[in-house]
């Protein structure tokens, strides 16, 4: 995307140079002894500093994490179920982090329903085989209570890159 | 798909959360995995030339910078399906686009700096396609913390 693209917000904390930070780090720091050299380079300022406005955004949630993202399908982890969950209003809050505490689950929200989708509560559930995964759904399944759910796999992925700035 | 050993599970299990943010992170990195930082650093190309480590960088929270994300789901008949996939991935606020098999069967999540930003563009794809959409944005976020147990 442009460098023109804003980024609004109201905190000092993603000034500036933070943001060329994160833009000149998002495709990926090099693999090398110094890999923020270039950066700092660049920016004028030292590696120290560097390292610390990245420590600095961690800490105050403006990235998740500063770490590896993982080609999961070419180590093996090739199946992929967005498991959707149809939870009492009253009861999203519990099962919500019941569902949350599973390993294998790697996100779970909860959405809004429709009147042909009634499905409220979303995981995400990466493992090495749909039978893995139909497993870790029986098993939320009779942790929480809830039997109304479905899977969904992914059969084909159209699209996936990161959220960019 | 790739062979891994021992020493690739580890790093790879390693170095997704627990990434030293550090000058000289792959020395750190080495020191804790008992093998020299040379021999770190070219198991890293290789894992990255095969695609096992797609990059080491920033996660970002759009929520903090102001961003906006949903997750869209639309109804297809089979014989559009690519057509429509297309289309919808011309936009670059699309960060992720599936096929599952489900009534809606079109899944991609958006991106963008505003609320009216996404509805213009599920707007748009809404009265371009005529088929049925459900935008689902978060309610309440339990968890998001994707870590790969590599085995």
């Amino acid at each position: 995307m442009s460098d023109e693209v804003k980024v609004h917000t109201q905190d000092r904390m993603l000034d500036e140079v933070n943001i060329r930070i994160l833009k000149l780090t998002q495709d990926g720091i090099s693999f090398t002894h110094s890999p923020f050299t270039h950066i700092a380079e660049e920016l004028g300022i030292s590696e120290e500093e560097i390292v610390d406005r990245i420590r600095h955004m961690q800490e105050h949630g403006f990235i998740r994490r500063f770490g590896a993202s993982i080609g999961h399908r070419v180590v093996g982890i090739t199946a992929n179920a967005m498991c959707t969950w149809n939870v009492p209003d009253e009861r999203v809050e519990e099962v919500g982090a019941v569902m949350a505490g599973f390993d294998e689950v790697t996100h779970c929200y909860e959405r809004p329903r429709y009147p042909d989708w009634p499905y409220n509560l979303f995981t995400m559930v990466h493992s090495y085989t749909r039978d893995d995964c139909e497993e870790v759904a029986r098993q939320i399944s009779i942790a929480t209570g809830i039997s109304d759910y479905r899977l969904l796999y992914s059969e084909r992925e159209f699209k996936k890159t990161g959220v960019r700035l | 798909m790739i062979q891994l050993d021992a020493i690739d599970k580890n790093i790879l299990n390693m170095i997704q959360l627990d990434f030293p943010m550090e000058v000289h992170p792959f020395e750190e990195l080495s020191d804790r995995l008992d093998i020299s930082e040379k021999e770190l650093l070219q198991r890293l190309e290789r894992l990255n030339h095969e695609g096992a480590l797609r990059r080491i960088g920033p996660i970002i929270n759009t929520k903090k910078t102001g961003g906006i994300s949903t997750l869209v789901a639309i109804k297809v008949p089979d014989s559009k399906i690519n057509e429509i996939a297309k289309r919808i991935n011309e936009h670059p606020e699309v960060s992720h686009n599936y096929l599952r098999h489900a009534d809606y069967n079109i899944w991609f999540t958006l991106s963008a700096p505003s609320r009216e930003h996404l509805d213009h563009i599920i707007n748009t794809l809404k009265n371009e396609t005529g088929y049925p959409v459900i935008d689902l944005p978060t309610i309440r976020l339990f968890k998001i913390g994707v870590k790969f147990n590599v085995r």
